[in-house]
């Protein structure tokens, strides 16, 4: 049923971008969610894309994963332009999404989980049957290969904090060869310690080759990682940029909107009860 | 300002670093589906059996297990359904649906019974195909959608019934070609010393253990689980959550056909008003054995506990002579019971760190 996608099947020239959105834009009736954005991903490194709440975000995932099809612009993988118009197609062009909480089912053990959708079968006809050993061998494997450390593959998914279940959704993703990883805001709602393992296991993809797509709404995290920045900012493009051409403080005065930053500093330092319990918690509240 | 919130909450990286203690065997054990469903057939056992001295006869053994096994089988796939994520409200009448097609195409037509066996089985299940294809097509609450068919099914039963045969049951078939071969499949009974066997009770076992191999250990049974446990991740993956839920349907629809055999080609005539309610028996005997109301956990073992357990409580009140009044008491009490103790179970489950 499934194909097994091959990492590098048909390797594009060096300089050509595994995805490439050019221009691309969506809208719902008549509510225009994206308009005129351009993203490039690369293999083994990892482009974000910023954005506070409403900014297009979840738009832009849904077209890269290929929930919705673009209404304009072109997206092309591996330099040739596709329009997908299910999930499936993405997963099958290499471009493997992990969302954001709809990555798992909890109640299920882990290598359960694991293989959702692409399990692996032996015997024939009737008796054709799920590779039960070599499906809890390989989730080990393939977790123990990124650095993920699981007692009981046996456990429910449901048992493992936020930060472990977004790392075993990765790993499916690289164990299945995905040549692109869409990350949906995979450190939104965790704590400072799990946001480090999750960045370090998306840092171990791209060492691993893939191009990822960070997708945050916080520039800290991303610029700890990221090569490309990409901003949105109301449906739109607000900027884009290299690592090398920017520095972390623009990057959050950019994404914050200069002024809009200027006034929340200004109003936070009238008030130091307020900024007191906040300061150690919040690095984004010292920038 | 929202783009300040995740970094402000201090509180989920305590549990970052710490790691999950090795299950226990009995935690182990603690975690299957079936656990409250045993220990509750264990009670419901050692009651009646003090409670009621013919219960222990080996003669009562084989009608305990026969009333199990009219039950046991409609809790099977309906067990697998609530493990989808869906309900099956129209399950009981749909018995009685296939038992009257068989019988009154067989008669009408003067066929061979096997033609209306077969035809039956053509019949009911596109009854499940309807319920399944409704059910994704219209994305409303199965509960809802079954609700409908029960109705219109029972309403069917009825009026198709009198229309044809002019009463509320059908013609004797008993003297017709083929009559005799069906019920050896679907309504004989061995004689083994003094226990009376009845065939639903291979029937039974034998879909429950189908059940199971399909639900541990093939695809299909991993896309039920993801189906019930949350189908829009299973979606994303590439499960077919559709068709998966259509095909549960009809499954139910194929235990619906062999349980209106069985009524058919036991008593000759089928009474066009029966099976309504029983429906609740099947959903309580998944439940009882495990299954969650929300889907995503159960067992098909878990069903055939639950079956028995009910078939223990019917009989055993008979042979303890008791008013049969109370039936539905300990039928309702044992469901909360067994509800509560899954609910628990699934808090355990889903806890995150």
């Amino acid at each position: 049923m499934t194909t097994p996608h091959t990492l590098g099947k048909d390797a594009p020239q060096p300089g050509t971008p595994l995805v490439a959105l050019t221009g691309v834009a969506k809208s719902y009736g008549n509510v225009r969610a994206l308009r005129g954005v351009s993203l490039e991903v690369h293999a083994g490194q990892i482009t974000c894309v910023l954005g506070d709440n409403g900014a297009g975000k979840s738009t832009l995932i849904k077209i890269i994963a290929g929930l919705h099809p673009h209404d304009a612009g072109t997206y092309a993988v591996d330099g040739e332009e596709v329009r997908h118009s299910s999930p499936r197609q993405a997963l099958d062009r290499g471009i493997a999404t992990v969302y954001q909480d709809l990555a798992v089912v909890p109640l299920m053990p882990v290598w359960r989980n694991f293989f959702l959708g692409s399990e692996p079968t032996k015997g024939r006809g009737p008796l054709r049957r799920l590779d039960v050993a070599a499906m809890r061998a390989t989730t080990r494997e393939a977790l123990a290969r990124m650095g993920i450390d699981l007692r009981d593959v046996d456990q429910p998914i449901g048992t493992l904090s936020g930060g472990e279940r977004q790392c075993v959704a990765i790993a499916r993703a690289v164990h299945f060869g995905a040549k692109v990883l869409v990350l949906d805001e995979p450190t939104a709602a965790l704590g400072v310690k799990q946001s480090g393992m999750v960045l370090k296991y998306v840092a171990a993809a791209r060492d691993a080759g893939l191009g990822v797509v960070l997708i945050t709404h916080n520039p800290h995290h991303a610029y700890l990682v990221g090569d490309r920045f990409v901003l949105l900012k109301r449906g739109t493009m607000s900027g884009s940029h290299l690592k090398e051409a920017i520095t972390l403080d623009a990057l959050t005065r950019e994404m914050a909107g200069g002024s809009e930053l200027d006034e929340l500093t200004h109003e936070l330092s009238r008030t130091p009860a307020v900024t007191e319990p906040a300061d150690g918690a919040d690095p984004e509240t010292r920038a | 300002m929202t783009g300040l919130a995740p970094l402000l909450d201090p509180g989920a990286a305590a549990g970052a670093d710490e790691r999950l203690s090795p299950r226990s065997a009995a935690r182990r054990l603690l975690g299957r589906p079936e656990l409250g469903a045993v220990v509750g057939a264990v009670a419901v056992f050692v009651f009646f059996a003090v409670a009621a001295d013919p219960f222990l006869h080996w003669s009562s053994f084989g009608t305990v297990l026969y009333a199990s096994s009219t039950i046991g089988i409609m809790a099977v796939p309906v067990a697998l359904l609530m493990i989808g994520g869906e309900f099956d409200l129209s399950a009981g009448v749909m018995v009685t649906s296939s038992a009257l097609i068989s019988s009154m195409f067989s008669y009408q037509m003067t066929a061979d019974t096997w033609v209306g066996v077969g035809v039956s089985l053509l019949v009911t299940l596109a009854f499940g195909a309807f319920n399944g294809i409704m059910l994704v097509r219209t994305k409303l609450p199965s509960f809802i959608i079954t609700l409908g068919t029960f109705l219109m099914l029972t309403g069917l039963n009825l009026g198709l019934t009198k229309l044809i045969s002019g009463t509320v049951a059908t013609k004797s078939i008993g003297d017709m070609e083929g009559f005799p071969a069906a019920r050896d499949v679907f309504a004989s009974h061995w004689t083994i010393g003094s226990v009376d066997l009845q065939v639903t009770i291979a029937w039974w076992l034998g879909l429950v253990a189908v059940a199971t191999w399909v639900l541990l250990r093939t695809r299909a049974g991993n896309w039920i689980f993801a189906a019930g446990g949350n189908a829009e991740a299973a979606r994303a993956v590439g499960v077919p959550v559709a068709r998966t839920k259509v095909g549960l349907y009809m499954a139910v629809a194929f235990c619906a056909w062999i349980s209106g055999q069985h009524l058919l080609f036991s008593f000759d005539v089928v009474q066009s008003g029966e099976g309504v309610g029983n429906e609740f028996l099947y959903i309580i005997a998944a439940v009882i054995g495990g299954c969650l109301m929300t889907g995503g956990y159960g067992s098909a073992i878990g069903s055939a506990v639950g079956a028995f357990i009910f078939g223990m409580t019917s009989k055993g009140i008979v042979y303890a002579q008791w008013n049969p009044d109370w039936f539905k008491f300990f039928l309702g009490a044992m469901l909360l019971l067994a509800t509560l103790l899954n609910a628990w179970v699934r808090r355990r489950a889903e806890a995150t760190a």
